[in-house]
């Protein structure tokens, strides 16, 4: 059971470090305007609801299996993504909003937000590996 | 067709009004369903090409492609350069024709309304001219002449202990290029060689007031008959701190009574002895740019701090002391602390101003400094003088893209340096070749390198598609509520009087769209009698009813066009219809406008109620007063999706709201905003309940449809390497990092952007920010407007704060505060701005002031600031505890993001003037009219006598208020009454009555509202009057129910600061 949780819980982690990777890539595209502001945003905006889902899951995941340790390590990335998402302004156009992503330095904030996740998310892929690979029932 | 065909009629016409009712009855009637979705020609391709008019006129030749513009006057020349009219632009001109005019700052005749910086007539600075008291025009010739040779020496004396005259080696390379110059006349050289080595290297600083600046890096090397011309005082050591040119664009009289005469300013004289003027023929203007490079330990910084007038700026002054501090005029942008030669040719500060004129080398000392680093721009302000470039290579960096600038640095003659990348460019074989003087091998002189704003024709690789042609579509809302207001009989009337004034050529097109619940379109197809509506009341999914004829040529359908315009305003008289369906008729408005792009001007009277963007009321009337919980923010995404759809296929949305009840502006503004348009508002606009609305609204639409306009406009602001932006304000898209998208541009719109210091300035004396503004004209012509702004660097906080420029600190906070106040809260906003005076006056008062003196003390430069301050937090965008209606707030909060600085300064802090007791005294002159200068007074009652009359000039509202005991002859004589108590109670014009001062107070007035782009309406008031409320609301200084008076407001910052 436990390295079903696990397995799961690394795929889910894999796709959500090409969701960081891929971030990071777009935003970096708009900072050396390969691409414009507008589909920038709407390309990010689209991912940014599978995001706070996949972040969701692992992390009821692992309250349901009783890892304590990382659900707590992963509660405030997923609170602050939901608070994010939440707290969007009613006339912005989600997260990520073209009219607004060149100002305040909100461009190297996303940055350094997506970097943080990767970083983040990495951790999380070699902490999983490891719980699977120790676990007694392992697949291997 | 799967679909059933929607519920579209379409309708003749009436021609007049009594064919309304056949009006109505038409469309009852089923009429011709109109096909919808993939119809032939319905779907117009979205591609490159613009519509079938779009391919034609390209421009040819240089007649074609020059044609007189709005307010430019230029010729063309043989060589494609037109070399402008000598006279009134604050840049040195390089008239080959006329030399003994080019340096006559003073001497312009052009007196165009809205380019108020023509030459200052200022000489009472100047010594030598000292007892002159004609118009400057006049004595230009010989007099200045006579100084010079004095200066010249004295520069040089001084100096000589540090640097030998002519020991500057690398500034006699330079010398020798431009000895080698194929076409000197064998006269010349000498008399250029011995400036050469004696201002070369030692500058003739503004010795009057005994510093000399140190010779070195950042010479320019000076010039051929320089001597001559270079005797601009540009930095007199004068008592007054104003250290800017006067803006005004007269001559004033020397014997000017006010004490706060600003300094003379770039006073140079044309070269009058006869012997000089060949000379002076061949080497126009009197700097050579050539950059020299550092020497070692010279550098400028050294001698920058020491010019008497930035000192002046530092001079600590107690503001809790010293009251008058306000000064009598209009107060000028402070001058950079740049070599004069620099100086000279540097952007003019109504089009482009920094709010700290001295940069700080690091971000830490812009951190210690508290002070924001920002930019102001007028990119598009009408000009009177502005030269035009053709040419088919434009010159700039290859890895920059800079624009080729007065500011670059010519390595020799074959390269240059880039300001902003330092970059070293090779000069094009083209460039060599100067047109304007007809010499080859001088880059240097050429226009582009002569003048810090400059226009380029712009060759076919600055287009994505062929240039658009004009294109007008009007909106109307034409709901019940809308008719009683009446406005459509205004615009109706405004627009038919003006539509032969509308920008364009022959290409122009033009197209009408109205809605209530549905939306109804006119086809002007050629031939028809008279204008088809098509009325579409599928309002979920709009489509155009027909492919074309919906747009139409303005010349080749005038008459149909000016048939509908007559007939519009009959025909909803009888209209029921409350819905306002402003969302789908935006979409419709769009889908019409998008294969061309152009401007749609939306007229809207109440809150859109159905379809697509309807909105909801969020105002709550007892919750004005608090500061909280109040809708800033846009409900609604809608608006500015469809108003970035909008950019994307250039087409600009100008917002006019007139309307009694709440609106939604934050949302509606939207669409406004980000396409680059503007918003007008009339708040409870009615034909026969507000008659001065009407004037307004007439006014201000004349102006708004005959001002230039630039179409698919896109504007880049490039700053020296080490300097980022981080923040923009103003109404566009921010596409990519640096560029802006401005579908349409027009001259009454200001920005401003917030920069930071990347990396720190090291070894740099001097940065320098350009913005470029490619649009396409009315006529068809692609162009580029350039302005470039040099400011040197300094490395000390002391220098910092002698820079600072308090009207573009003010401004620039105003659009950060309003940025705070939508993102966090009005009182998280208003708090910023206290801190942010709090702030640098402690910053001030620990780094920079050596004694601690008691009192609160402030820069001298900064000393309007706390009161400037006051006043944004007494402005209505800001202010607290007043009955401010939301769309009121939120419409002021538009007009600080757009509007040029000069206008928001006047709106935030206004101008009061006592007028029963003009004289002409220091008057202008203008044109024949006689303009008299009252001095401007303290806003404070205590300034206000019972005795006489005061104007109070606001920006978009004056007030004329009338004291209790206000002389007899001024209100009989020029309020036409006969006495105080039979002044009617809404009195808003001036009778034009033929006494002396009725003309004086008249000029005055219409003075004042000439140089601006709206229509201030005046209140003439009593002690009575319900708008005295108002009146005294602008008071700055006194104490009102919620807010501090000025002096309260010091004791709160001396408190803080001594914290």
């Amino acid at each position: 059971m436990e390295s079903v949780v696990f397995i799961f819980s690394l795929i889910d982690c894999c796709a959500l470090i090409f969701l960081a990777v891929y971030f990071i890539i777009t935003l970096s595209d708009l900072e050396c305007d390969y691409i414009n502001a507008r589909s920038c945003c709407s390309k990010l905006n689209k991912w940014v609801i599978p995001e706070v889902i996949g972040h969701a899951v692992v992390t009821v995941l692992m309250l349901i299996s009783l890892h304590w340790f990382i659900f707590l390590l992963n509660l405030p990335i997923a609170t602050w993504n939901i608070y994010r998402f939440i707290m969007v302004p009613s006339g912005n156009m989600g997260v990520f909003d073209p009219t607004e992503i060149h100002n305040r330095g909100q461009l190297k904030s996303h940055m350094k937000e997506a970097m943080i996740k990767l970083g983040f998310h990495l951790l999380c892929f070699f902490m999983y590996l490891y719980r699977l690979s120790s676990c007694p029932s392992s697949l291997v | 067709h799967p679909t059933p065909p929607p519920p579209c009629r379409s309708a003749a016409l009436p021609g007049s009004a009594t064919c309304t009712q056949r009006a109505c009855a038409g469309r009852a009637a089923p009429v011709v369903p109109v096909r919808r979705g993939p119809a032939p020609g319905a779907a117009e391709p979205s591609g490159t090409e613009p519509g079938p008019g779009a391919a034609m006129a390209q421009p040819a030749g240089p007649a074609a492609a020059c044609p007189v513009q709005n307010q430019m006057m230029h010729s063309s020349d043989a060589q494609g350069y037109n070399p402008a009219v000598p006279g009134s632009y604050s840049h040195p001109k390089v008239p080959p024709h006329q030399p003994s005019g080019q340096y006559n700052y003073s001497g312009s005749q052009n007196v165009s309304q809205f380019n108020s910086y023509q030459g200052p007539g200022q000489t009472l600075n100047r010594p030598p001219v000292a007892p002159l008291s004609g118009s400057p025009v006049q004595q230009t010739g010989p007099v200045p002449q006579v100084p010079p040779p004095a200066l010249q020496n004295s520069a040089a004396i001084s100096s000589a202990g540090s640097f030998p005259p002519g020991a500057g080696p690398p500034m006699l390379s330079n010398w020798q290029y431009s000895q080698s110059a194929v076409s000197h006349p064998a006269g010349t050289p000498p008399s250029h060689l011995a400036p050469g080595t004696g201002t070369g290297s030692a500058q003739p600083s503004p010795s009057l007031s005994g510093n000399t600046n140190p010779p070195g890096s950042y010479q320019y090397a000076a010039s051929p008959g320089g001597p001559s011309l270079h005797n601009s005082f540009m930095k007199p050591a004068t008592p007054h701190p104003s250290p800017a040119p006067p803006n005004l664009k007269m001559n004033r009289n020397v014997g000017y009574s006010y004490p706060a005469l600003p300094p003379g300013y770039q006073n140079t004289s044309p070269p009058g002895a006869p012997g000089m003027q060949a000379s002076a023929l061949q080497y126009p203007d009197g700097s050579k740019h050539f950059h020299q490079p550092p020497l070692g330990t010279n550098h400028l910084t050294a001698s920058m701090g020491s010019l008497s007038l930035q000192q002046e700026g530092l001079r600590p002054v107690n503001l809790l002391q010293e009251r008058n501090i306000l000064p009598t005029t209009i107060l000028q942008a402070p001058v950079p602390n740049l070599h004069e030669d620099i100086q000279k040719l540097n952007c003019n500060p109504e089009l482009f101003r920094c709010t700290l004129t001295n940069i700080p080398q690091t971000q830490a000392l812009l951190n210690k400094a508290k002070l924001p680093l920002g930019l102001l721009l007028h990119p598009f302000k009408d000009l009177s003088q502005l030269p035009v470039v053709t040419s088919s290579t434009i010159v700039r960096c290859r890895s920059c893209r800079t624009y080729i600038n007065p500011f670059v640095s010519f390595l020799d003659q074959r390269r240059w340096k880039c300001n902003l990348c330092y970059r070293v460019n090779d000069v094009p074989e083209e460039f060599m070749y100067n047109p304007v003087t007809r010499v080859y091998g001088e880059p240097h002189k050429r226009p582009e390198v002569q003048n810090a704003t400059i226009e380029f024709m712009a060759p076919s690789e600055y287009m994505l598609r062929p240039p658009q042609p004009p294109v007008y579509l009007f909106v109307f809302d034409v709901s019940h509520n809308a008719i009683e207001t009446g406005y459509l009989n205004t615009v109706c009337k405004t627009l038919l009087d003006n539509l032969d004034l509308l920008p364009g050529n022959t290409r122009t097109k033009i197209g009408f769209i109205t809605f209530d619940s549905t939306i109804h379109f006119y086809s002007l197809q050629e031939g028809l009698s008279q204008p088809q509506m098509l009325i579409v009341s599928d309002i979920e999914d709009v489509f155009i009813p027909m492919p074309e004829n919906l747009l139409v040529n303005l010349n080749e359908n005038k008459e149909l066009i000016q048939d509908l315009l007559r007939t519009l305003p009959q025909m909803f008289t009888k209209s029921l219809e409350t819905q306002s369906a402003l969302g789908p008729a935006l979409q419709a408005a769009f889908k019409l406008m998008s294969p061309t792009g152009g401007r749609i001007s939306v007229f809207q009277t109440q809150l859109p109620s159905v379809g697509m963007g309807a909105l909801k009321s969020r105002e709550e009337p007892n919750q004005r007063a608090t500061a909280k919980d109040i809708h800033l923010t846009p409900s609604t995404d809608f608006y500015k999706k469809l108003a970035l759809d909008c950019s994307g296929q250039q087409v600009a949305v100008d917002l006019f709201l007139l309307s009694g009840q709440y609106s939604d502006l934050a949302s509606l503004g939207c669409i406004s905003r980000y396409s680059a348009g503007s918003v007008y508002y009339y708040q409870s606009y009615h034909h026969k309940h507000n008659p001065v609305q009407v004037e307004k609204l007439q006014k201000e639409l004349k102006r708004y449809l005959t001002r230039k306009i630039g179409f698919e406009a896109v504007m880049r602001i490039r700053c020296t390497k080490g300097l980022s932006i981080h923040t923009f304000h103003g109404n566009f898209f921010v596409r990519s990092t640096d560029l802006l998208s401005l579908p349409n541009v027009n001259p009454d719109a200001g920005y401003a952007v917030q920069m930071s210091v990347e990396e720190s300035l090291t070894d740099m004396q001097v940065v320098s920010f350009q913005s470029a503004l490619l649009y396409t004209s009315s006529k068809g012509e692609r162009r580029i407007r350039v302005h470039t702004m040099c400011l040197p660097v300094v490395t000390t906080l002391s220098d910092v704060y002698a820079g600072a420029d308090v009207q573009a600190i003010t401004g620039l906070l105003a659009n950060m505060a309003v940025d705070r106040s939508v993102s966090a809260t009005l009182s998280d906003a208003r708090d910023a701005l206290v801190n942010a005076v709090i702030d640098s006056l402690s910053a001030y008062r620990s780094s920079v002031l050596s004694i601690q003196q008691p009192g609160l003390m402030a820069p001298s430069s900064l000393r309007l600031f706390p009161l400037y301050v006051l006043a944004l937090l007494k402005q209505k965008a800001f202010q607290t505890g007043t009955n401010a209606r939301l769309d009121e707030r939120i419409f002021t909060m538009c007009q600080v993001k757009n509007q040029p600085l000069v206008y928001l300064m006047l709106m935030t802090h206004p101008s009061l003037y006592r007028v029963d007791n003009l004289t002409d005294e220091g008057a202008l002159n203008i044109n024949d009219r006689t303009i008299p200068q009252p001095p401007i007074l303290q806003l404070s009652v205590e300034k206000l006598s019972r005795d006489g009359a005061y104007l109070m000039d606001a920006g978009s509202v004056m007030f004329l208020w009338i004291g209790k005991n206000c002389g007899q002859s001024f209100i009989s004589q020029v309020l036409g009454v006969p006495n105080y108590g039979s002044i009617p109670q809404n009195m808003t014009h001036l009778p034009e009555l033929e006494t002396a001062e009725s003309i004086r107070t008249i000029a005055f007035v219409s003075w004042l509202r000439e140089q601006r782009p709206f229509f201030p309406i005046l209140y003439i008031i009593k002690d009575d009057s319900p708008l005295k409320s108002s009146f005294l609301q602008n008071m700055i200084e006194d104490r009102t129910e919620s807010a501090l008076s000025y002096y309260e407001f010091l004791l709160h910052i001396q408190q803080q600061v001594n914290k």
